[in-house]
């Protein structure tokens, strides 16, 4: 005999219906559509088949953070799956962010993993177009990128709301998914960053989370101009904060790391500091506090890599939260609608 | 050949002139080709076109050419060969994050879209690659699709993809044809 989904319960929760003016049921979109300034933090994605490596990584992060970002390969390095680690934080009770690059998997397998996912509970979805594979562990693997970042938004779009394949066949339960992208304000071309970011939102995207903000002049002006465009007001922007481990991190990260930008007046800084670490992390909290002054800013994405230890003192000094509770905690303890 | 790739995104204004004439003929030339059959004249159109363009542009002959909104810089050079780029990885001066010698194709596309009168085709969102169109002559299939869409444009809403790019569907029909296609231009090796 068969089981069917009645003797699952637990398991077999309905596909709940978005609440009114909301595209999914994600708490994150319920947090950035009540007006609240979001905190996201990215998890750092364990070497090993075990699930208390990726609960154990997630729990300080959660404490503080609305939503947890599952990174893809990211660095074209090879870590846990992103959609394995959202299915495991879903059971728990976080709202993650499902992060899928187009590096490493095709259309084919990307439609079929969007709605593998939105089965698992993952309601916030970031498409990127992914780092080339000649950073990462293995350079000699096969580059695919049979998606860009925004044709894949347009296509996950597409599932959601017309509820079909980019082939036409019918998907009969759609995938109820908050669309996210990328954005680099701090690197080349600056003139035209502002207008593929409009790109980006015309091809679905409803949140944006930027790479790491070091240099705030220039950031400033991306969001002037994207303001005139009148991106703040159609697209959630979460600005990419987090603290350098030291001067030399900070100078590897820079020649070595993709798309990274560190101006030389942040690396003299952490030059100078006796304790470097103390030092990234004053500036970390810094860089959120004038970020959050910036008009047309919804929150900040923290993304401390091997200093996930610092994140909860970050967010709780820099003051962002005011008080409230994050719903990216475990069920039971600050999950559902903040209501501070 | 990278030099005059840089040449053609310089003079995109120049190309794009070009491009519209030469667009022009091929519809005009739609009954011609329809005579004689698309099948037939297939080959030799690709053959031509891979030449020129691929002397021009590096041309890769994915068979869905973009050039006019992408400012004459074939997206096909960029090594994750985005078709809506540039990505976040653009290294300092402009350079492509995987081949740092090489100016990234998508800064040069923005550049050259600066200087074109039908510039603002960049900001259009173009669809992925259709991988079994790949040797096909793109020329060909815009002679086809902007006459079938002459023809009747309420075929237009038939297929998802269309629906769901429908801006580039009317920019660069090419990326997202609904014309039947000649079995000479479809590539049998990759649909297999």
């Amino acid at each position: 005999m068969s089981p069917s989904s009645s003797d699952f319960p637990e398991l077999m929760r309905g596909y709940e219906t978005p609440p009114p003016g909301h595209v999914s049921g994600s708490r994150l979109e319920r947090v950035l559509r009540a007006g609240k300034f979001a905190v996201t933090a990215e998890l750092n994605p364990p070497d090993s088949a075990d699930p208390a490596d990726v609960f154990d990584a997630a729990q300080p992060l959660g404490e503080v953070a609305d939503a947890l970002n599952a990174t893809d390969a990211s660095g074209a390095n090879c870590h846990m799956s992103s959609i394995g680690i959202c299915a495991l934080l879903t059971r728990a009770g976080y709202d993650p962010v499902y992060q899928i690059s187009c590096r490493d998997r095709n259309r084919i397998a990307i439609q079929g993993d969007v709605l593998g996912a939105a089965a698992m509970g993952v309601r916030n979805v970031l498409c990127l177009t992914g780092d080339g594979v000649g950073v990462g562990d293995q350079p000699g693997a096969k580059p695919v990128f049979d998606f860009d970042s925004i044709s894949l938004l347009r296509a996950i779009r597409t599932m959601r709301d017309q509820g079909v394949f980019l082939s036409g066949r019918k998907i009969a339960r759609p995938p109820r998914m908050f669309l996210g992208a990328a954005e680099n304000p701090c690197v080349e071309p600056h003139q035209w960053r502002p207008d593929r970011l409009a790109k980006k939102v015309e091809a679905g995207a409803e949140f944006i989370q930027t790479n790491y903000i070091y240099d705030l002049p220039l950031f400033e002006k991306f969001m002037s101009r994207a303001r005139d465009l009148g991106l703040d007001k159609r697209v959630f922007i979460l600005a990419g904060v987090g603290p350098l481990a030291s001067a030399k991190a900070a100078r590897w990260m820079r020649s070595n790391v993709p798309g990274i930008h560190i101006p030389d007046h942040v690396i003299d800084r952490m030059e100078k500091a006796a304790k470097p670490g103390d030092e990234g992390k004053r500036l970390c909290i810094e860089l959120i506090q004038q970020i959050r002054e910036i008009k047309g800013v919804a929150g900040v994405h923290v993304m401390a890599y091997r200093r996930e230890h610092q994140v909860s003192e970050i967010i709780l000094e820099s003051g962002v939260l005011k008080g409230r509770a994050t719903v990216g905690g475990r069920r039971g303890r600050g999950a559902g609608v903040p209501t501070a | 050949m990278y030099r005059a790739r840089l040449f053609a995104v310089r003079h995109a204004r120049a190309f794009e002139c070009i491009y519209q004439r030469l667009e022009r003929l091929m519809v005009t030339l739609d009954p011609v080709f329809a005579r004689i059959g698309y099948n037939r004249v297939e080959r030799s159109v690709a053959l031509i076109e891979r030449g020129v363009k691929g002397l021009l542009f590096d041309c890769q002959m994915c068979g869905q050419c973009a050039l006019s909104s992408t400012g004459m810089s074939c997206p096909m050079n960029c090594p994750k060969q985005l078709r809506n780029g540039p990505c976040g990885g653009v290294r300092p001066g402009g350079y492509c994050e995987v081949k740092p010698s090489m100016k990234c194709v998508w800064c040069l596309a923005w550049e050259g879209a600066e200087r074109m009168e039908g510039g603002d085709k960049i900001r259009e969102v173009l669809p992925p690659v259709d991988h079994s169109l790949k040797g096909s002559s793109a020329w060909l299939r815009v002679s086809r699709e902007k006459a079938a869409q002459l023809r009747q444009s309420r075929d237009a809403a038939k297929t998802t993809l269309a629906q769901a790019f429908p801006g580039a569907r009317e920019n660069e029909p090419s990326t997202a044809p609904l014309a039947p296609e000649p079995p000479n231009a479809v590539n049998r090796e990759a649909q297999r």
